[in-house]
Order: C-alpha cells, then structure tokens, then sequence
C-alpha cells in the first residue's frame, strides 16, 4: 500500500463530509449520472480543488454566464485539452508555492473532468503527455458512453452494438461495431500510481477511490461510469439501477490499479447475464441474440483477463 | 548598463526571458524556434532560472498549459514557430478572450506544403485575428528588448492580453549580434511582479471559460475589442518608461529617410536591415525613397502609420507571406484599408517577397523601387507580383 494512502480511513455514511463544492440549479438532464459522479466526486476532494473541465456536457451544465455551479476555482479552456491545462495549473502551483507567491503548506488538488470523447478520443493525446509527465493531478473520466452534448454520437467508448447517431443500426450494421476502448488500462500502462474505475450507484467506493486518487504523489486516472438518460434511451429513474447492473453483469468492473497491482474492489462472483442490462435501454433494443452472445462471451472473457490481473499478484 | 557583447540572439532572447523571472514555460521543440527553449531548459536546469519547465507532447498542449498556468497567476513564457503556431491556432483565440497574458516568442518560419524550415510570415500571417497584442522585431537588441516590454505590457492590469513577439526564423534568430542585455536592477524596476487580479485560488474561487450564451456573447466580444484597441497606449507609455530606464526608443511605426520621399518601402522584421542599405543607395543616386516599417502589428497602429507615409505618392509593400485569392498581402491588404479614408492617399503597390526562406537582396529592394516608380506612371495589371521567382 502506497504511504500517502496509509492514513486515510475512508468515507462511510456517518462522515461524508458536509460542503458541497458543485452547486444545484445546474442544467443537467433529469437523471443523468454524470453530474451526481461529478459532485460525488468533489465532494470527495473537498474545497481545496482547482477544477479544469473539457468541454462537454458537465462543463455546458455547469456554466452559462452569469451563473456557475462551482464553488471551487474551475476553469474550462477546450475540448483536447483540459490535462495539458492540469499540467499548466500544478506547475504553476509548484513553482508559486516555491517562490513564496502561494502558501507553501496549503494543499490543492488539482482534479479534471472530462467525457469520454473528450478522454478517449481527442484528448488522448493529451492525458497520455501530462500522465507520462507525472504531474501531481487526478484525471477524471465521466463516461456516458458516447459524445452526448452534441446529439449522441458515437466515441471510442461507445460499447458494442450500441445504437448512435453516427453508428446506427441498418441493413449492414448492427450499430457500434467495435469494442469499447480500454482506457484505464491505457492509463496504468503510463506506470502512473493511481487508477480505479468506479461508478456513482456505488458512491462511497466512488468517492473513497477519488479521494484516494487526491492523495497518492503524482497523476492518478479515475474512469467513472456514468448512465445517460438522455443517449441510451433509459428512464432517468432508473439510472442508478443501470449503472449497478453494468457492475453486477461484470460490463463495467470496479478495481483498483495500486503502482501496477490490480485490485478488485467489488467481486461479482454470481453475475447477472448481460441481457439484463442491455434490454432496458433503447440503445441496444435492435440488437439480435447473436450480438447479445457475442457480448456476453467478451464480457466472460475481460472479466477472466481481469481476475488473471489481480490473482498475478 | 549591461556589457555590449556578441551573442546568438535565440540566446540572449532566453536570457532576457530568466531576467523576466518567469514562473512556468511550457514548450515543445521546432526549428527555428529550438535555441530558445534548448538555452531556457539549460538555464532551469542549472538553476539560474527558478522555473518549471513543461515539456509538453504539442504545440497545442502547450499553449493550453500556459493558459492554464497563467490562470493560476503564474508568469509564462513559450515559443513557436510554424506548424506549431498553426497547431495552438484553437487555442490562441483562447487567451486574449480569457485575458490570459502569456508571452510568446515566435521565430517566423513558412507554413508547409511544401514543408520548408525557413523564414517568411506565413505562420504568423495566419494567426493574424486571433487578438494578441503583437510585435515585429528588426535585429537582435530590439527582439531582446521586445520581451521585456512584452511582459510588462501584456500583465499590466488595464491590458490583460497575451503578447507575440515576432522575430524571423534563421534571419534573425540564429544570427550572432552584439546584445546589450540590461542589469538585473533596471529589468526588475522595467517589469514589476505578476499580479492578476483573477487567478485559480482556493481562497477566492472564480469561474473561467464559461459559456456564451447568445444573450451575452457579442457583448463579451465588444468589451475584449475595446480593451484590446486601449492596449495602444499601455503600449507606447511602456516603450516610452523603456526608453527612461534603458535608453533605448521604440515607436510602434518606424520611418527612415522619409523626408521629401516620393516612393516609400513597407515591411516588417529584419529584412528592414537590407532595405535600409538599398535606401541609402537609392537616395545617393538621387532617388527620393525611404522606407517605413511597423513595428507594432496588433493593435494596428492607425495613425502613426497614416502619419508615416503621409506625403508619399507610392506606397511599396513588401509582404512576407502569401494571401491566397485575395487582393495582395495581408500587410498590404491592411495598409490599403487603413489608407483608404485619407484624403491624398498614397498609391499602394504590393510586392511578395522571400517566401520561405529566400533572399531578398539589396537588388531587389532597389527593383521594388523602381517598378512603384514605374507604376506611377503605368497601373500595374495584378494588384500584387511575386520578386524573385524564376522564370
């Protein structure tokens, strides 16, 4: 276990901590699991955060002049960006801190937040330089899975079959035809201390893991998974019950990457078959059993890949 | 005052970057722009400068990393050239909207196809409407004094702006010149400490970057126009405390020989050098030309420019970069634009010249002069012609 991580207790429901760095009255749609991961998440970091947003949904909410949901220092430059800004910010943080133009002693975590498209695809580039770079920041991906803010596009991250509006099913598609990108395990191929993927139905894991990735020196990559109403076709009410069947079918598996050794954080020993998850969503309603099958045999076989990780260890 | 010695000027710029105390650089290597950020990565590594040095993976992280730097209220510094300028192009727009004042030192240098590492404007010619404050520099004192007025402009809280400083690829920042870099005293009492009045802090949260909902936006353009156009006198104020402490003057037009002439030069950056040399040939023959050159490009100084060729029959411009389809250079398009309201107006010819990296000679300065002699007589058919092209 990693020093800096050693004293952390961890949240529970008895000492979450009362401030609320993102405010309400925001413009997000009605169940969306994006903007609950995002204030869960700062929550998490406290007051002490500078936040940079990619542009994208969150940052769209979040903003539109004169009103501002963040009660902590935010900035939002771009779209492929918003890491090489992070770096910007923790090097400026440093060498003030060393001249003696900001308190020495006073900690800031610098946190970004960005889309899936915005992570995966555009901003790769990016994120790939500043956790190569190794600075001091936590990077987290919001993932609904798709490029939601400009009408439902398809990303890298958009899972198998997944209907679009750039990948949508026809005589000669079934919609999505490739897999969904692995980004965390991009991000802990950088030999970065910290990675997890967590999502909000399971809050106090998700917020334990963002605190966590606050704490550790150096970059730390958190993937959260976030339900989108609005894209996938699902009641918004049922967005946390979504995001804990993509959990409890093994889809989207909630581990840790401590400097390297894969940690899984929630093991689903009798897991719930796919279908269960895929048939509540109109994203996936044209998909025939074929590609139902061929989803649960990868989902099988990530997850065996998965637990081969972890036992290594 | 500081010792007159000869040096690189991509060094002595670096050098007068460390005696700005800068907090943050943040840059990614291209030629010609290299020697710069090579010597300022030396110079943190030494220790002579206290400065995080990001080495970022791009020309567009690293604008968006100064922004971000900058927003934390540290001073940064970066530098470019060509495609890398033409890669930070979406983020450029960024900085002045979001009064973000970086420096950036960029080594002009042609935009590729065909891929060329040497000199024109092409590069900066595109990034001409992207609201900095920016400026052209001749030789190599001018381009080290630049960046200190640069950063003292640029921070000043009644500017707010990011700032270019253009100096010519090879042309200028690889030659060997005697620099003058001035004692650290005088730049500290130049250029007094960076401090925003909105930064990124805990302590005072601030949202930046928001969005511009139709409502607000074109409102939010007005106030960064007219901000942008007051920047003028900071401008000229800061060169005049310039000339106070260092003993050096610097207007935002440039004019020499001028008087009684008939045919006037117009170019920006070194080249003025070898213009000024065929300027005094031409005038020993008998010729009246002279030879007007901007120094400050943005904000577009209006009246010293109409003020420089005032009496001029023939406007030469010299354009360094192409503007495809369009009627001339973009030096020329904007000198006839500014000219056109002025009752006896000078005629404006346009010559493009030295396209990536070729020379333009005291000859065909002398040419230039002659075919707007020509063309006072005759109208020339195309409203701009290429020097020196083989036939």
């Amino acid at each position: 276990m990693l020093k800096e991580l050693a004293k952390f207790k961890g949240f529970s429901a008895k000492n979450l901590p009362k401030e609320e760095p993102f405010a309400p009255g925001h413009r997000a749609c009605q169940g969306c699991g994006e903007v609950l991961a995002l204030r869960l998440a700062l929550k998490a970091l406290g007051m002490n955060v500078i936040a940079v947003s990619a542009t994208g949904c969150m940052e769209i909410i979040s903003s539109p002049f004169p009103y501002t949901s963040w009660r902590v220092p935010w900035i939002h430059i771009a779209f492929e960006n918003a890491a090489a800004v992070a770096s910007g910010v923790e090097s400026a943080l440093k060498a003030l801190k060393r001249k003696g133009r900001f308190p020495k002693n006073r900690r800031v975590d610098v946190v970004v937040f960005a889309g899936d498209g915005g992570t995966a695809d555009i901003g790769l580039q990016a994120l790939s330089g500043a956790l190569e770079r190794g600075h001091d920041f936590v990077y987290i991906c919001l993932d609904n899975e798709a490029y939601m803010n400009t009408g439902v596009q398809r990303s890298s991250c958009t899972p198998y079959g997944a209907m679009t509006t750039t990948s949508p099913p026809g005589e000669k598609s079934f919609g999505q035809m490739t897999w969904k990108k692995n980004v965390p395990a991009i991000a802990a191929a950088h030999g970065i201390p910290y990675v997890a993927t967590a999502t909000p139905a399971f809050f106090l894991d998700l917020m334990n893991k963002v605190k966590k990735a606050a704490l550790v020196d150096g970059p730390a990559y958190v993937h959260i998974f976030a339900p989108c109403p609005t894209g996938w076709g699902t009641k918004g009410e049922e967005s946390i019950m979504l995001a804990k069947l993509a959990v409890e079918t093994r889809i989207f598996p909630l581990y840790e990457v401590i400097e390297g050794k894969y940690y899984i954080t929630r093991k689903i020993t009798k897991p719930k078959p796919v279908e269960e998850y895929l048939k509540r969503q109109r994203r996936f309603r044209h998909l025939a059993e074929e590609q139902i099958r061929a989803i649960q045999q990868r989902v099988d076989a990530e997850y065996e890949r998965l637990l081969k990780l972890a036992e290594c260890l | 005052m500081g010792k007159r010695i000869a040096k690189e000027v991509s060094i002595a710029i670096a050098e007068a970057v460390k005696q700005c105390k800068v907090d943050v650089i943040a840059a990614y290597p291209i030629t010609p722009q290299t020697h710069i950020v090579e010597h300022l990565s030396e110079l943190v590594a030494s220790g002579e400068l206290d400065a995080e040095y990001v080495t970022v993976e791009s020309e567009h992280s690293a604008m968006s990393a100064c922004l971000g730097s900058v927003a934390t209220g540290a001073r940064t510094f970066t530098s470019t050239s060509a495609q890398g300028l033409a890669l930070m192009h979406e983020i450029l727009f960024i900085a002045p909207a979001l009064r973000l004042p970086v420096v950036m030192v960029v080594a002009n240098r042609a935009l590729s196809a065909p891929i060329s590492i040497w000199n024109d404007h092409s590069d900066i010619m595109a990034e001409r409407d992207i609201g900095w404050i920016q400026t052209f520099a001749e030789n190599g004192q001018e381009a080290v004094d630049l960046v200190y007025h640069a950063f003292r402009v640029a921070e000043d809280r009644r500017v707010m702006f990011p700032f270019i400083v253009n100096i010519d690829g090879f042309n200028l920042s690889h030659m060997i010149e005697p620099i003058e870099l001035p004692d650290q005293e005088l730049v500290d009492q130049y250029l007094p400490p960076f401090k925003p009045k909105y930064k990124l802090d805990p302590r005072k949260p601030i949202s930046m970057g928001p969005v511009g909902i139709p409502e607000i936006y074109i409102e939010a353009k007005k106030a960064q126009d007219e901000a942008f156009k007051n920047a003028y006198k900071v401008v000229v104020k800061a060169w005049d405390e310039f000339e106070r402490i260092f003993g050096r003057r610097y207007n935002p037009v440039e004019t020499y020989r001028m008087e009684d002439a008939e045919v006037a030069l117009l170019i920006m950056g070194s080249l003025a050098e070898t213009a000024m040399t065929a300027v005094d040939k031409m005038r020993e023959a008998g010729k009246k030309v002279g030879l007007v050159r901007i120094r400050l490009w943005r904000p577009f100084p209006l009246k010293d420019f109409v003020k420089a060729v005032k009496g001029v029959k023939m406007l030469a411009v010299i354009d360094r970069a192409l503007s495809i389809g369009a009627t001339g250079g973009p030096v020329a398009v904007e000198a006839r634009s500014a000219l056109y309201q002025v009752p006896g107006r000078p005629r404006v010819v346009n010559f493009i010249a030295g396209l990536g990296g070729r020379d333009v000679t005291v000859e065909d300065f002398e040419e230039m002069a002659d075919k707007a002699y020509f063309y006072m007589k005759k109208k020339p058919k195309e409203p701009y012609e290429m020097i020196g092209v083989k036939e």
